[in-house]
């Protein structure tokens, strides 16, 4: 089955998408990260939407998910690389993403992931 | 008002819902959309093409460029022959949904276009239709 490759750096997670997902790959996803931050008690997940040209409701809410699934296992998720005009059209589409953590790029948002490890 | 260019994208399993965003992508560019407008009409027509995968059993997304005193414009209607909407303004409502989505695919494509028009009645199917304009 097609997947979306979890590389591990360390204590953190890293998810890279960039095909233009199917519903169903986005689901998996959500379910192998699951699986992946329990395996490994990583404390953090990167994900990098730049290669992404759209995020609809769909993305919006799992990346919401993955968020909230995350801070119960005890990590932290920052998504990084959202192009301007997605984010435009995101908040025109409604999405807020609250409790989500951004950083520009994937440099940032480790330093982001870092800090928040620290603080925590 | 006329049409340069039109076509038909069959819309009748999920995958074909990225299948319709790589080529409303496509045409936006060739219509000559901004960037911006661009984007934000392909966000619409995901959210339009996934309902009629998902609560209309399938259908199909006609297209059209047009053109028009100096400024060109995409239309793409999205037509299936499901259950149809018994409450449209519920429908409308930004949060409702029927199902476990976000409730905001209608409200929110409404927003994201300069042209909107909702047609749908239970038992004869759902027809939306969208355009942006340069
Ligand atoms: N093509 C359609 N056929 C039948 N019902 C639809 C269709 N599109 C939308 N609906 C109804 O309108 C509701 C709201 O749609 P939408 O705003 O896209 O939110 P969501 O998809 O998250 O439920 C859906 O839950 C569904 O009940
Ligand atoms: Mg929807």
């Amino acid at each position: 089955m097609e997947r979306i490759p979890i590389l591990r750096m360390g204590e953190f997670l890293l998810v890279t998408i960039q095909v233009d997902m199917h519903d169903q790959l986005a689901l998996t996803l959500q379910e192998d990260l699951g699986e992946r931050i329990s395996a490994t008690s990583a404390r953090g997940v990167l994900i990098d939407i730049s290669a992404l040209d759209i995020v609809d409701s769909f993305t919006g809410r799992m990346i919401g998910t993955i968020s909230a699934q995350s801070r119960i296992m005890d990590a932290h998720t920052v998504l990084v690389g959202m192009q301007p005009e997605v984010a435009i059209t995101l908040v025109e589409l409604g999405l807020t993403l609250p409790g989500v953590s951004t950083a520009l790029d994937v440099e940032r948002g480790m330093k982001l992931l870092s800090a928040r490890v620290a603080n925590a | 008002m006329s049409v340069r260019n039109q076509g038909i994208v069959p819309i009748r399993v999920e995958q074909d819902v990225v299948l319709a965003r790589q080529a409303v992508r496509k045409l936006a560019q060739e219509c000559g959309l901004r960037l911006v407008d661009q984007t934000k009409l392909i966000t619409a027509a995901s959210e339009l093409a996934r309902n009629a995968v998902i609560y209309g059993g399938g259908g199909d997304m006609d297209w059209q460029i047009l053109d028009e005193e100096g400024r060109s414009g995409l239309r793409l209607t999205f037509r299936d022959e499901g259950p149809g909407i018994g409450d449209i303004r519920q429908a409308m409502t930004d949060g409702w949904s029927s199902g476990t989505g976000l409730g905001l695919g209608l409200s929110g494509a409404k927003r994201l276009v300069s042209e909107f028009e909702l047609d749908s009645a239970p038992g004869k199917g759902t027809r939306v239709s969208i355009a942006r304009w340069t």
